[in-house]
């Protein structure tokens, strides 16, 4: 007999991780800011050193709460917009045990020191293989759901879902090619500059297909469900879905520019970089102009509120980006705070506010109720989050500009006019501003966690949601 | 083939290309379909019989 209900178990699993995770990722990344202030904060401890904790956090953040976010989402709007039940549920149960299985191996191997050095790809090979096949039940699933959908059409979050999970098959794949040595450790299987293009390409295009692709997905399906209006232009999500995949995939080198790899292929990651402005805009004003009409609902909503700044941020950091794969800029921006402040931009700003937004609007209902416990702390929640990201990036911008203009900075007679340690010492009171700030976003999950607490304790776990029958045309 | 061309062909197929998708997204042939796929996420609580 055929389902007639949606599998709402392994949505409500990650959605909760998504929570935990966030609390967890964020907190060893206030620990980092304190750290850079103090250095002898942990005592000592090696399996607490900034270079150890640094890929916990980075790796805690992106694949553990934006990951497990991801799933929950993705799960939950393949089933909805194509009004039927997941396929292969044992799949879908494995997706969740075994990326769970993935984060607390790398909680484990990272404090203690094994790593492949590839920037969010540091985890060693027994763990790639690991995720290699997590990934793949995953593709099975969601392809799996849209092969036996009811619908007709295939949403248009549902097409950018698609295009994440399988670039980030063939990016991890093809970026984790290694040659184990022992259980513990393994070295890449490309060298050189060939080696570090590799890793960029996966690099960036994690930042592309990962944490731009997949929340715009997250986007499309919740910003139309909470304004209740649908999204403002379908054709322009379709061109702005095939423009954006088109184009991100060779921006990756603007990670190498002024290295040993060619001058042309600099060239091409800056020229590429820069026409992403377009499809990125695009989707930010798609998403911002469903509320025309609506924008009343932005006073009294603080979900609308933290998805729509999420667009904002997202459109901020889509220009600050381009802006910095200018070569003359990035001469100036690489390896510097700069850099730290853009990616939190987009990491804080776009994709944690949009998951939260998305969070606060998916929980209450995976748990039988209307709306989460307390409005008001949703509203608490919003205010310090925007603030917290605020004085992050405004700090490092200021840090970053600067620490550039000194390294720079020569004599007459060609000798540096600044020594490291000089400016490292010009960057403490904005290491300051920022511990406060990520600590102020830090404080907005910990409301979350007592909201989330409160809405569970409330409402009735629902596995199983009925599908509307014989709605469509 | 200097690098020359081959850069000249390439920005010209993704012209091409980026056009065309263009052209489908809004071509008239295609307005309905996109209209109700635009609407799914709201098909999936509409109340039963309470659908035009």
């Amino acid at each position: 007999m055929e389902a007639t209900t949606y599998n709402y178990k392994v949505v409500r699993q990650f959605a909760i991780m998504t929570v935990v995770w966030g609390i967890v990722g964020m907190l060893v990344g206030v620990i980092l800011a304190a750290q850079l202030i103090w250095p002898d904060l942990t005592f000592g401890i090696e399996w607490l050193s900034y270079g150890r904790l640094r890929p916990l956090h980075t790796n805690a953040v992106i694949f553990a709460f934006g990951g497990s976010g991801l799933f929950a989402v993705s799960y939950y709007i393949v089933q909805r917009t194509c009004q039927v039940r997941l396929w292969a549920e044992g799949l879908a149960a494995f997706t969740f045990w075994g990326w769970m299985a993935v984060i607390v191996l790398a909680a484990i191997t990272l404090p203690m020191g094994y790593t492949s050095t590839k920037e969010y790809a540091e985890l060693e090979w027994p763990i790639d293989i690991l995720i290699a096949l997590v990934w793949v039940a995953y593709a099975l699933v969601f392809f799996g759901t849209i092969a036996k959908r009811k619908t007709k059409h295939i949403y248009v979050s549902n097409w950018f879902f698609g295009a994440y999970i399988l670039t980030i098959a063939i990016l991890h794949i093809v970026n984790s090619m290694e040659l184990p040595v022992t259980l513990t450790k393994s070295y890449s299987a490309y060298a050189g500059v060939q080696d570090a293009m590799v890793q960029w390409w996966y690099g960036h295009n994690a930042v592309g297909f990962f944490l731009t692709t997949a929340f715009l997905g997250m986007m499309y399906y919740f910003i139309p469900k909470q304004a209740g209006r649908p999204i403002y232009s379908y054709r322009l999500s379709v061109v702005h879905f095939w423009s954006l995949n088109f184009i991100y995939m060779w921006a990756g080198p603007h990670h190498l520019q002024y290295t040993a790899l060619p001058d042309w292929a600099q060239s091409l990651g800056m020229v590429f970089s820069l026409m992403l402005l377009a499809p990125s805009w695009g989707g930010m004003m798609n998403g911002i102009m469903t509320l025309s009409g609506a924008w009343h609902k932005l006073r009294t909503d603080p979900i609308l509120k933290f998805m729509v700044t999420a667009l904002s941020f997202y459109g901020m950091s889509t220009f600050e980006g381009p802006m910095m794969s200018i070569k003359t800029v990035n001469a100036l921006s690489h390896y510097t705070e700069w850099t730290i402040g853009h990616v939190h931009s987009g990491a804080l700003g776009w994709v944690a506010m949009i998951t939260i937004g998305s969070m606060y609007y998916l929980i209450p209902r995976l748990f039988g109720r209307e709306s989460m416990y307390s409005t008001q702390l949703i509203e608490w929640h919003f205010w310090w989050s925007t603030i917290g990201v605020v004085l992050y990036i405004a700090s490092m911008w200021i840090a970053g500009v600067a620490q550039g203009l000194m390294w720079r900075a020569a004599n007459a007679d060609g000798t540096l006019t600044y020594s490291f340690a000089q400016v490292l010492n010009t960057m403490y009171p904005f290491y300051g501003i920022r511990l406060l700030g990520g600590a102020l976003f830090f404080s907005g999950m910990l409301l979350m966690a007592w909201n989330v607490w409160k809405t569970v304790r409330m409402g009735r776990v629902v596995n199983d949601a009925p599908i509307p029958q014989a709605v469509h045309a | 083939m200097d690098s020359g061309t081959l850069n000249g062909i390439v920005t010209f197929v993704f012209i091409v290309v980026f056009v065309g998708i263009v052209a489908w997204a809004y071509s008239r042939g295609n307005k309905q379909r996109f209209e109700e796929a635009e609407r799914l996420p709201f098909d999936d609580d509409a109340p039963q019989g309470d659908k035009q």
